[in-house]
């Protein structure tokens, strides 16, 4: 069970969290045009890197913030975690 | 026979109180302080089950975990377990144990014909012999196989005892109360560090209650008791015996179960018999000790077999004898404690070493003793079948691959010593990669993965001196980084013997002509040869061969078996042991109960139960429940002897008729506020929300990016920037995670906060024709007129003094309201809306009549929206928007979302008007067609339609648009149905929609 350093909430356990997937993804703007290709790829294509990923969790059972992790997808070492924004 | 091998004296038990106890019927007495296994040996009893595989006669082999074959049946309080270490539980008044693994005896074994058939038994047995024909497998082979190999028997009676769970955090934990934990705990506690110190066993000390050393001119023994004592005292440690901790996950999670019960007699009420701990560690330090490893040998699984150290912790912890006329065997100079050990007692024993006139320390004591040693010498096998009765001895050649001579000497027991392994398996279980160690033949820690230290001899450190001086400097430098303390510690004086090298011997060769088994893994059955075996079929990855024999699996783990194992491999392939590898330790270390992992999280507590605020009022008025996610809903009320069918058509007919109120607070709420909320509800949903007026709710459909329906509901606008959205029960968690993922990722720059408010609001839905009737007199002070309050109108009301919310929103179709109060007035607004909904005849309907109502009309829900429907599948499509985008809308622009016999939902009636449609069948063409038969579309809802009095379902059906008019088969091979049916509209009430404008 990982530990998760929340940007707000400090040290928990990952019983408290939900994973969000690839945290590197933006979503296509609104009204955009946008081909089939690039859609599909936004909506289904994800890569499964070996080592450093940067992932969304969510504070489910806490704060209910979206924050971002960076982990070690092979160690699950935990390098870094940070608000959106940041 | 009572209690011949107990000694007049020492040990840690406590002979003043005798404890009596069962073992296959016949009574014995022990005392208190032993272990179920000491105590039998105590009373001579040696023969306590049958093997695995070739069911040979198996006696005690260690005294702790490195038991491999003492597993029983044990019955405390009327609880009975199978496969308990009989070395590990402690004797209590009225424990019964019982031999596994044989019928009708453990003295008359009928399997045991397996011994004498094992030339047909070898490796990989049962994939070459049970393999055809295939149908007996089942049937045949695997009941026979199960009973004749069973561990075992589980008891079909429910666990009457209590299991609990704890979580805890330090800054250290350390595994194991041998030098190096006590020596590291310490040195932390001083510093001011959080400890958790874990003992498996009843006592502390490790191996300082049994080796003949002095710390600080104290004994052993007594230098750990008065390090326990003072970390007991200290505010900062929690010192934790009878926990065993077991696994070791990612980031320092440990998991560890403690025997909070088992070893009481009378366990206080509310003792719960074991606990498992969630331990969250800074930095774990490993002290779990090393376990001797046995030198393999012919018949080495006889009774009377048994480790040097296991024979001698028998003496010194607990007075027993584990033979009057032992062979010491022996390849380094733990043996001879053994030996100085029996000696001390009385005993005579003779000492076989493997080395060529060794010197040491221990040699020359053992001498002085006039303990008989023969240099050069092993065991090549024992004699006797249930014990131990002689052994036939030889002097090894030079090259040690042959005997130069060889002699059969009397004995009655074979205590062996091949060295020491290191306990690695939390270490690897950490992600360690172990390094081999030449020097002491085993493997060891390498460098961590996670924050952990391996100290003392299951860090291949032998020597008490070394021990304490690392695990003292560890614990302080660890604990320092963490509390920014230094509190120095001196290293206290040592008095120990120097042991000489040990001898790389491991197994006994065979004699010319002589085929005796020579055992590896005890508790698998797996001999030398069947590892030849495996190895001549072409089996070389490590990996291969451990599943091939099943050497070191099971709840052994391979403790003893392991490097002995890997040492053959090696020397079959002429490798080196490094080159062959090892096996994956996996947790859990030592067997866990399945109640213990289990904890509380059972039964009614399996999941947290969520109640309305009208539950009991509903309980009073006997509904009877239906789960929805953690809900409990009525399904519906029964009165008198009505069953599910006639109760619900009875409620919705009431419905239709005349007025009935549902309970609808499980419905997800969502508050949404701020400036931008109209527009973050424009992107959400599908259709428009910018021109929504206050007071007004407007129904929505919202999607996933992938364009498949995600959930519907009803959301009104309270005020300028505050909107109250309604989710459907199941979606409710998901859809708030939904929305707050737009708003804190995607969208942040819209000013919109989201928060549930389900647990706030209680509701309750009015439907009906008599409905408006009903609210006016709810609300005698508002204009609940068609006018004042349309269809999809929202006003806020009084009722008899509680502030409601009032929607004029409708599941059932019908003319219908949904009153909302705060929580605490739930009931109250429930038993008003009864008490005078009296003279309308207003009746309560749970969720059957609900799906009734909702299903004639045509409404979707759950079994529609299926994660698998777009909205045009399940005729939405008017929701969506042309003109502005929304989540998910660029998935509807895909092809196959655009096909023009796209499925679409549609209504089904049978055509004998009679026979319910059982929902999951199939639609064909042809019922008769040849398989597969293809498949045109699922029925999804089914209900009895109380207007039509006939039933009638919804379906999703290919190109459902032009099949209007058709005739199909719902057909289902589960139920064994096949129904034809007419398909039509899925408006099958009111398809104008007139009722709940009117």
């Amino acid at each position: 069970m990982l530990n998760i350093k929340c940007p707000y909430c400090g040290d928990r356990s990952q019983k408290e969290f939900a994973y969000g997937g690839d945290g590197t993804i933006t979503r296509p703007k609104l009204n955009q045009e946008i081909s089939d290709e690039e859609w599909d790829n936004f909506v289904y294509l994800r890569k499964s890197p070996r080592g450093k990923h940067i992932e969304l969790w969510h504070h489910i059972a806490g704060c209910r913030q979206w924050f971002k992790v960076e982990r070690d997808t092979t160690t699950h070492e935990i390098f870094r975690t940070f608000k959106p924004e940041e | 026979m009572s209690q011949n091998f107990r000694l007049n004296t020492g040990g840690l038990i406590n002979r003043d109180k005798p404890i009596e106890f069962k073992f296959n019927g016949k009574k014995y007495i022990g005392y208190e302080g032993d272990t179920l296994a000491s105590a039998l040996l105590a009373n001579g009893i040696h023969l306590i089950g049958r093997s695995f595989k070739y069911h040979r006669p198996r006696g005690f082999f260690g005294a702790g975990v490195d038991e491999p074959n003492a597993k029983m049946q044990v019955e405390i309080n009327g609880c009975s377990e199978p496969n308990i270490n009989a070395t590990e539980i402690e004797l209590v008044n009225g424990l019964s144990a019982s031999s596994q693994n044989c019928w009708p005896s453990v003295n008359f074994d009928i399997g045991a014909i397996n011994n004498f058939l094992n030339r047909f038994f070898p490796a990989g047995f049962y994939y070459k012999t049970f393999m055809w024909p295939k149908s007996f497998w089942y049937r045949v082979y695997e009941p026979f196989i199960r009973k004749a190999a069973g561990l075992g028997i589980a008891s079909l009676e429910k666990d009457k005892e209590r299991y609990e769970h704890k979580y805890e955090y330090c800054d250290l934990l350390v595994t194991g109360s041998g030098p190096a934990g006590l020596a590291s705990a310490y040195a932390a506690a001083k510093n001011g560090a959080k400890v958790i110190l874990a003992e498996d066993k009843p006592r502390y000390g490790g191996t300082l209650l049994t080796d003949d050393v002095t710390i600080d001119n104290l004994s052993g023994k007594d230098w750990s008791e008065k390090i326990i004592s003072e970390l007991k005292e200290m505010p900062n440690v929690i010192v934790k015996n009878r926990s065993q901790v077991f696994g070791y996950y990612d980031h320092n999670m440990m998991v560890m179960f403690e025997r909070t019960g088992d070893h009481l007699e009378k366990k206080p009420k509310y003792t719960p018999r074991q606990r498992l701990w969630y331990i969250r560690a800074k930095e774990v330090l490993l002290s779990t000790g090393s376990i001797e490893r046995p030198i393999v040998f012919g018949n080495n699984d006889t009774p009377g077999v048994f480790l040097s150290a296991a024979a001698k912790e028998y003496m010194k912890v607990y007075g027993v004898l584990i033979g009057k006329k032992p062979i010491i065997f022996t390849n380094n100079d733990s043996g001879y404690e053994t030996a100085i050990e029996f000696k001390k007692n009385g005993v005579n024993p003779i000492v076989l070493d493997t080395r060529e006139d060794q010197k040491s320390e221990l040699i020359n004591e053992a001498k002085d003793l006039d303990i008989k040693i023969k240099f050069s010498y092993a065991v090549i096998v024992a004699h006797g079948y249930k014990k131990v009765k002689s052994a036939t001895i030889g002097k090894l050649d030079k090259d040690k691959i042959d005997f130069e001579n060889t002699e059969q000497i009397d004995c009655d027991s074979i205590c062996v010593s091949g060295f020491w392994t290191p306990t690695v398996h939390l270490a690897s279980q950490s992600g360690n990669k172990l390094k081999f160690n030449d020097s002491i033949d085993a493997f060891v820690p390498d460098k961590s993965k996670q924050n952990e230290h391996s100290l003392g001899a299951a860090n291949g450190t032998f020597t008490l001196q070394d021990t304490l001086k690392n695990s003292f400097n560890t614990g302080s430098e660890v604990s320092k980084s963490i509390t920014k303390k230094d509190e120095k510690i001196q290293i206290p004086n040592t008095n120990e013997r120097k042991y000489s090298t040990h001898d790389k011997f491991w197994c006994s060769p065979l004699p010319k002509g002589k085929n005796y088994k020579r055992f590896v893994d005890f508790q698998n059955d797996v001999a030398v040869s069947d590892i030849e075996v495996a190895l001549r079929e072409g089996y070389r990855s490590i990996e291969h061969v451990k599943r091939y024999t099943t050497l070191g699996m099971a709840t052994d783990q391979g403790r003893t078996s392991n490097l002995n194992g890997l040492q053959l491999v090696a020397n079959v392939e002429k490798k080196i042991v490094p080159q062959v590898g090892h096996t994956t330790f996996r947790p859990p270390f030592t067997p866990v109960t399945i109640g213990t992992i289990v904890g509380r999280e059972i039964g009614k507590e399996y999941m947290p139960t969520r109640k309305t605020p009208m539950h009991h009022w509903h309980e009073k008025n006997n509904a009877v429940w239906v789960d929805a996610g953690a809900w409990k809903r009525p399904r519906y009320y029964k009165r008198g002897n009505e069953n599910l069918f006639e109760a619900s058509k009875r409620e919705a007919k009431n419905v239709r008729d005349h007025v009935g109120v549902c309970d609808v607070t499980t419905l997800g709420k969502i508050d949404i506020k701020g400036p931008d909320a109209a527009e973050f509800l424009n992107r959400v949903y599908t259709n428009a929300w910018l021109k929504l007026p206050v007071g007004k709710a407007r129904y929505g459909v919202m999607l996933r990016e992938d364009g498949i329906v995600m959930d519907d509901g009803t959301t009104t606008r309270i005020s300028e920037n505050h909107y109250h959205m309604t989710t459907t029960t199941a979606q409710a968690a998901n859809v708030l995670s939904h929305l707050e993922y737009y708003l804190q990722i995607v969208w942040p720059e819209l000013n919109v906060n989201v928060v549930s408010t389900t647990e706030q609001w209680a509701g309750a839905a009015i439907a009906g024709p008599k409905s408006r009737d009903l609210l006016a007199k709810l609300f005698p002070k508002i204009d609940v007129s068609n006018e004042a309050l349309p269809f999809m109108g929202y006003v806020e009301g009084d009722l008899f003094g509680v502030k409601a919310r009032i929607f004029r929103i409708s599941f059932s179709g019908e003319l219908a309201y949904e009153i909302n109060v705060e929580s605490d007035f739930g009931l109250f607004m429930w038993e008003k809306i009864i008490e005078i909904g009296k003279e309308f005849n207003v009746q309560p309907y749970g969720t059957e009549a609900l799906s009734t109502l909702r299903i004639e009309m045509g409404h979707v829900a759950g079994p529609e929206l299926d994660g698998r429907t777009i909205p045009y599948d399940v005729s939405l499509e008017g929701l969506v928007s042309k003109k502005k985008d929304f989540i998910g809308k660029r998935s509807l622009a895909k092809e196959a979302f655009n096909k023009v016999d796209r499925q679409k939902i549609v209504g089904l009636v049978p055509l004998d008007r009679k026979s319910s449609i059982p929902e999951g069948s199939h639609l064909v063409e042809n019922k008769n067609a040849k398989l597969p038969n293809p498949k045109l579309g699922h029925v999804s809802s089914s209900c009895w339609s109380v207007e039509n009095n006939n039933p009638f379902s919804l379906a999703i059906l290919k190109d459902g648009k032009n099949m209007i008019g058709k005739k199909l088969f719902a057909v289902s091979p589960l139920k064994n149905t096949s129904i034809e049916v007419e398909v039509m509209s899925s408006h099958y009430v009111d398809h104008e929609g007139k009722r709940v404008r009117s």
